[in-house]
């Protein structure tokens, strides 16, 4: 029983690995989004199940901000201010996709090599399911990288966060994961809806970090 | 007890910074603030003195402050007590002096708030008992005398100079972390009782001794860690700079004797190597810069890196006597040097109050705008000729004493095991005594300059004698460097305790010798009686007075015809400070100190004047600093860039660090 816990533990951190690389490959907004919130889904069930099997209600709360924040709320939100600002169609990337993969690949291949040195003496499960949150760390911080648009660099960074939340809930008596989750979401929270982009929209017309970089007097 | 009570009047100060922020601007502050800085520094004075001549036991105490699980620890043990007499000895003259003194201060707002905070850090430093108060208490001390050296900031040269200082205290602050890092090991064990149960891998102690000379040799003025001294202890007020030359640099030498003599354990035979091969130097260099000064108190201050390389060679003969288990021997050089940081206190002290005085009577720093003082201002130059002979090394004063201990110890040399040493001990006598010599020329010609002839400004021929607190301060003073230098053995049995609890042994016990002579290892070697010496010069010197009254002065004389070697009344006719240090400037100046003599001579008929220029430079800034700071500058010029970039070259920059770091940790095995 204790083996088919971790089993499904793992597959669901598996799966974010997984929903991770289909951020990495959206040419478009609104796909983007939709890939995102099923992100989110998954950290979910990821999250939940990991209440389940080390009966920690607390982490239901976790669960319950991930599913309504940032499986409906966000990306509803997002989407919304995608089309009004009528960028919904494409999104640009930097560097070919096919790069961007293997970069991709060649990052959830260091963090497995780091872990496996790192947590030698832990048992193989519970590396990996490390693993798989510093490879959603490093995939989200890629996807920020690799995008110019503030929407996306968002999108990007709420994946490392759900890395993050992966790796602490999945570390078994981590104090303080609610609290982490619940102050991460206020951070994206207010950038999303806060600041970041009504001024942007009010003051450049844009999204674009172009427009901010021309703003300040910069070249690229 | 006594720490608590130490603690007490540490507080006490802190307290009077305070008062002094708040009172600063009524005109009986300074005579309130000076007249507390003085009290306490007796008090604190007379509860050193009570520990260390009462042989009083270590004692400790712990409070529950600082770092959580270490707590502030404070200790007093005979090598505190002794630093203590040192520093509050010249704390309490330097606040006597300055209670005169310090009225004449234009901007005491400045001053008076960091005074007592410098006092209460340099105190602090002595009575640390771990890593952390220690480091915490240095930099109190290095920030509240940067304050003090930028009292008067308008100055550019001021400023600049307080740039200098503060970096170099941060670097040698910095050096001096590391070193308590690697003396606490893996464990971070901070507090010395731990560290001196410890034993450290032998290239570990090499890597403190280095560390611990480049952190307290660059608050001490080691060269090449001088550039800063010479430029930050004039800046400051005269009886700052006093406080700077002569007791903070020994701060920095109970600092070097800590961690090398105490807590790092028995010395192995290699360690007096650097150590020598510095402080010979730094003696050397440093009296060759002061013979070119002509900025009285900037001379004083390279006066101060020479004596600073004069006790480190003490301390440095120390260890390669202690690592061959000749304790005797260790005992006298340590002995010699411990005597010698107090008498430099005590006669570079009375030399700042000197410089002060006439800086106040003259309003000149500059000694070619000197001269003829002897006359307007007579007890100052008694004094400060008093000093002189101090300095210089000459019997009956304290000076001698102790450069003659030295000399002790470097003729014990033979008996070494080691050829490294046995060669190179005597290579340092050589330059010790080269220091000696030019110490004294360097003396003659400040006092001679200053002093004598005639005054070759009109600002000097107004000058008047000071004040009476500044006068009683250097009187003092000298009188403590006479009785230093005719009861000798009074003061080597004082410091005893401190030897022997770093020595584990100590000098002959000097006191139940017959006739106030002090015999450091045997009568048949030598021996000195400064009393004798002292009784002896003064008979003679009535007697040639006399004499010469009675025989010379009712002889009959004729008018020369060359007026006694001044025809013309003219004051620019007299030697100047740069003629009296041209023949050491030939001999040593042009190649160590890339010193230039260059001659501008119009050719006939032109009416323009002829011109002597000489410029002097420190090669150790043109090679080692000004090669750093311009790169410094290059590259913080380049990294400017980084500044400008996008925001997803930003987040790139993170993640290809993040990268890297990973991958070192996958490597890295």
């Amino acid at each position: 029983m204790e083996r088919f816990f971790l089993d499904v533990a793992h597959l669901l951190a598996g799966g974010l690995v997984l929903t991770s690389f289909m951020l990495l490959y959206q040419t478009r907004m609104s796909s983007l989004l939709v890939v995102f919130a099923l992100q989110a889904f998954v950290l979910t069930l990821a999250v939940g199940w990991q209440a389940h099997v080390q009966h920690a209600p607390h982490l239901y709360i976790t669960a319950a901000i991930a599913l309504i924040l940032k499986a409906i709320i966000i990306p509803y939100a997002l989407s919304r201010v995608v089309v009004r600002l009528g960028i919904h169609r494409s999104i640009e990337t930097v560097g070919g996709i096919s790069l961007t993969m293997l970069a991709g690949m060649g990052c959830v291949a260091l963090s497995m090599v780091v872990m496996m040195k790192a947590m030698a003496a832990a048992d193989p499960l519970t590396r990996e399911d490390l693993a798989f949150a510093l490879s959603v760390v490093l995939l989200g911080m890629l996807i920020m990288v690799t995008r110019r648009n503030a929407v996306s660099q968002i999108v990007g960074f709420m994946s490392v966060e759900n890395g993050l939340i992966l790796a602490a809930a999945g570390a078994k008596g981590m104090p303080l994961v609610v609290e982490i989750s619940v102050a991460f979401s206020v951070l994206v929270a207010f950038i999303v809806i806060g600041v970041f982009l009504f001024r942007i929209r009010e003051r450049f017309d844009s999204v674009e970090l172009q427009v901010l970089d021309d703003y300040r007097g910069e070249r690229r | 007890m006594a720490v608590s009570a130490t603690l007490a009047a540490i507080a006490v100060l802190l307290g009077t910074a305070t008062l002094a922020i708040a009172a600063h601007r009524r005109p009986s502050a300074t005579a309130l603030i000076y007249g507390i800085c003085l009290a306490v520094s007796l008090l604190l004075l007379a509860l050193a003195g009570t520990s260390l001549l009462g042989r009083q036991p270590a004692q400790h105490l712990t409070l529950p402050i600082g770092l959580p699980w270490l707590g502030a620890r404070f200790r007093i043990d005979a090598l505190t007590a002794f630093f203590q007499i040192v520093i509050n000895l010249g704390a309490a003259a330097a606040s006597l002096y300055a209670l005169g003194y310090g009225r004449h201060e234009e901007a005491p707002g400045r001053v008076l708030p960091f005074y007592p905070v410098f006092l209460a850090g340099m105190n602090l430093v002595l009575v640390a008992d771990d890593a952390f108060t220690f480091l915490v208490a240095w930099e109190f001390m290095s920030l509240s005398s940067w304050a003090l050296v930028l009292a008067h900031h308008h100055d550019r040269e001021n400023a600049r100079a307080g740039y200098i200082y503060i970096l170099m205290a941060s670097f040698g602050t910095f050096a001096l972390l590391l070193a308590f890092g690697l003396l606490a090991g893996p464990s971070g064990q901070y507090a010395f009782g731990d560290i001196r149960g410890m034993t450290h891998a032998g290239w570990l102690e090499g890597l403190v001794l280095v560390l611990a000379l480049v952190g307290a040799g660059s608050k001490a003025g080691l060269v090449p860690l001088h550039v800063w001294l010479p430029l930050a202890h004039p800046a400051a007020p005269s009886h700052v700079s006093a406080l700077m030359s002569g007791v903070m640099t020994k701060v920095a030498i109970y600092g070097f004797i800590r961690i090398v003599f105490d807590l790092l354990g028995p010395p192995s035979w290699w360690w007096s190597l650097p150590v020598l091969g510095l402080a010979s130097s730094t003696a050397v260099l440093g009296v060759l810069y002061a013979l070119m000064q002509r900025d009285l108190k900037r001379l004083l201050a390279y006066s101060t890196v020479e004596n600073v390389g004069i006790v480190f060679i003490g301390l440095g003969l120390a260890l390669a006597f202690m690592a061959n288990n000749m304790a005797g021997p260790a005992a006298l050089a340590f002995t010699a040097a411990l005597f010698h940081a107090f008498n430099h206190s005590l006669f570079k002290s009375l030399m700042f109050f000197g410089a002060g005085a006439v800086l106040t009577a003259t309003g000149a720093r500059d000694i070619e705008k000197l001269g003829g003082l002897i006359l307007r201002m007579p007890q100052t130059a008694f004094v400060f000729l008093g000093g002189v002979l101090a300095i210089s090394a000459l019997p009956p004063l304290n000076g001698f004493v102790s450069e003659w201990l030295m000399f002790q110890a470097v003729l014990l040399s033979p008996d070494l095991p080691q050829w490294g040493l046995k060669l190179s001990v005597p290579a340092v006598g050589a330059m010790l005594a080269l220091a000696a010599a030019l110490s004294a020329a360097c003396f003659v010609r400040a006092f001679g300059i200053a002093f004598l002839g005639r005054p070759r400004t009109p600002e000097a021929a107004k000058a008047a004698e000071v004040d009476t607190a500044s006068r009683a301060s250097m009187f003092v003073l000298l009188a403590l460097c006479l009785i230093a230098g005719v009861l000798p053995g009074l003061l080597i049995d004082a410091i005893a305790p401190t030897v022997a609890g770093q020595i584990g042994q100590s000098m002959p016990a000097q006191s139940t010798i017959p006739g106030w002579s002090i015999v450091p290892i045997a009568e048949s070697r030598s021996s000195y009686n400064g009393l004798l010496v002292f009784i002896f010069i003064t008979v003679s010197t009535l007697v040639a007075i006399q004499f010469i009254h009675r025989f010379a002065s009712d002889a009959l004389r004729r008018a020369p015809a060359w007026d006694c070697g001044f025809p013309n009344s003219d004051p620019a006719t007299q030697y100047t400070a740069d003629s009296f240090a041209q023949p050491v400037r030939r001999v040593f100046g042009e190649n160590v100190l890339m010193a230039r003599d260059t001659v501008d001579m119009p050719p006939p008929g032109d009416p323009r004047p002829a011109r002597l220029t000489v410029t002097v430079r420190d090669p150790i800034w043109e090679v080692a600093y000004a090669p750093l700071s311009s790169f410094i500058s290059y590259a913080a010029e380049q990294l400017n860039h980084l500044q400008f970039l996008t925001i997803r070259r930003y987040l790139s920059l993170v993640f290809a660090a993040l990268i890297i770091l990973l991958l070192g940790g996958a490597i890295w095995s």
